[in-house]
């Protein structure tokens, strides 16, 4: 990697504003995928400005309106195995727990998890162009090797995927982001954080420069009696999804309520379709209502030479998972399938 | 002013206090092995994908190689050289021997100290949580049937 000074910061305004008045500062919390990333020299840094000497911005905090605050430097691991988490949000922790390994998930801080690259192979690789890397270049990966690429939300200048699990659940949730900048603080509703790649595929969020993730608020809601979370990739377990699926219900009478249905590994950001989580309310939770749930999720997926699999496999994880969220305590390690 | 000199960082490496002098960009695991000679700890790919490089920090498993070690400043540090003794093998090291949990041996020091970790979380019960807990830690002779079978071995005689 290249060579770089470093500040250790205490306060979030001092990082805020040293991240703001310096394009060539990057900040550092887990350091999982930053440090990975600065040994291919995809991201060069003059400064690393650490956020670990932050105070009290790595724990977990119960809120007077009920909802659940946590702190962006708390670990993945430390989240996932909370007793407030697995309790009232064990979507949350199961998905967590799908991702990465047990070493990464006790380094990896949540506000991380959201600000994570892209695992496209070409981004990685700099004898390649990329429009993420290098805007206007070009994008290989339409017509190259695109196995793990996306099947919806993509555009002519980028087909990647956001590779996080934990950000498909919270996108289920309903998390918002809480961020500070130079200019005070925000909250950001979870599917206004991450993008489309559209004609500017290099950004992945709509943090502006110098703002920084504080917390992840998780609503007052109780999905513990039905949810579920499958994963399928390559390998059974540390591997990337090939397609993911995050399902939580409420289900008063027989009847679905409210159903809220997450997407990893096909888009550039957690998929959620409002059309067919509307058609599910007052649906009873049957194989068939999912299948045409499923439909109406992929109505516009579009695949590659080497993804096209991808659709069908969706449409059936998509249904598997709804049936699994009907039956929780079946969920296995990895988020492997279970019925 | 940041510069990109050498910044002190203090490591208890294996009960050792150590005043480093180190770059920015220094690895936790180049510190350890070529700063400290501690070579126990491997450098497996360097980019976090197959767990040789896996020490504790603080009792927590990690892996050093995704580790900048300026940032572990004042943190306790356990290599695969503070396990055990040469008189008093750890009981991970020694189910790792009956249960024919190695070949080659180069991932064998990430996976001891992957498996202390895991055994000190307390979160795998079943043989299933073990292998889904352990699957950061790749084993290229094949050992990880031995592997899993230790750890079992390990945990079912401490309950």
């Amino acid at each position: 990697m290249n060579n770089f000074s470093y500040i250790k910061t205490k306060e979030t305004a001092d990082a805020s504003v040293l991240l703001k008045e310096n394009t060539g500062h990057k900040a550092i919390a887990g350091g999982t995928n930053i440090v990975d990333l600065m040994k291919y020299f995809v991201v060069e840094a003059d400064t690393l400005v650490d956020l670990n000497g932050i105070q009290g911005m790595d724990e977990l905090s119960e809120t007077e309106k009920g909802s659940v605050r946590l702190g962006a430097l708390m670990t993945n691991a430390a989240t996932a195995y909370h007793p407030v988490i697995e309790k009232k949000y064990p979507l949350l922790s199961k998905t967590i727990l799908a991702g990465a390994s047990g070493q990464i998930r006790n380094m990896a801080t949540n506000g991380g998890n959201l600000l994570q690259k892209t695992r496209c192979y070409y981004f990685y690789d700099h004898s390649v162009p990329c429009n993420k890397r290098e805007p206007g270049s070009g994008c290989p990966a339409i017509k190259g090797y695109n196995r793990i690429h996306a099947i919806l939300g993509h555009s002519q200048d980028c087909i990647a995927v956001f590779p996080s699990d934990m950000c498909v659940a919270l996108a289920a949730l309903n998390a918002k982001v809480h961020v500070q900048g130079t200019e005070g603080e925000r909250q950001i509703d979870f599917e206004d954080f991450h993008r489309l790649p559209g004609d500017t595929p290099e950004l992945d969020n709509n943090l502006k420069q110098g703002e920084i993730i504080t917390g992840i608020e998780l609503p007052d809601e109780d999905f513990s009696q039905n949810y579920s979370y499958l994963k399928l990739r390559d390998r059974s377990s540390y591997a990337f999804a090939l397609i993911s699926v995050a399902t939580v219900f409420k289900i008063e009478n027989g009847q679905i309520t409210e159903a809220r249905i997450a997407l990893g590994g096909v888009a550039h950001k957690p998929w959620r379709s409002k059309e067919a989580e509307e058609f599910l309310k007052g649906k009873i939770p049957s194989r068939e209502n999912f299948a045409q749930a499923a439909d109406l999720i992929l109505a516009e997926a579009q695949g590659f030479k080497h993804n096209r699999f991808k659709i069908d496999l969706a449409k059936k994880a998509i249904i598997r998972n709804c049936m699994m969220a009907l039956e929780p305590e079946t969920q296995r390690p990895g988020a492997k399938p279970s019925l | 002013m940041p510069d990109q000199n050498n910044q002190p960082v203090a490591l208890t490496v294996n009960g050792h206090q150590h005043r480093l002098e180190l770059k920015p960009w220094v690895s936790l695991l180049d510190a350890l092995r070529h700063t400290l000679d501690l070579t126990g700890t491997k450098k497996g790919c360097d980019h976090g994908q197959c767990g040789a490089c896996t020490v504790l920090v603080d009792g927590k498993r990690v892996l050093s190689c995704l580790t900048l070690a300026v940032m572990k400043d004042g943190s306790e540090i356990t290599t695969i050289e503070g396990i055990g003794s040469q008189d008093g093998l750890h009981p991970v090291q020694k189910a790792f021997i009956e249960h024919d949990a190695f070949q080659c041996g180069y991932c064998t020091p990430g996976q001891i100290c992957s498996a202390i970790g895991l055994l000190e979380e307390g979160k795998a019960q079943t043989r299933e949580e073990v292998q889904d807990l352990m699957s950061g830690n790749l084993c290229r002779c094949g050992a990880n049937r031995g592997i899993i079978n230790a750890i079992m071995a390990v945990k079912n005689e401490s309950e």
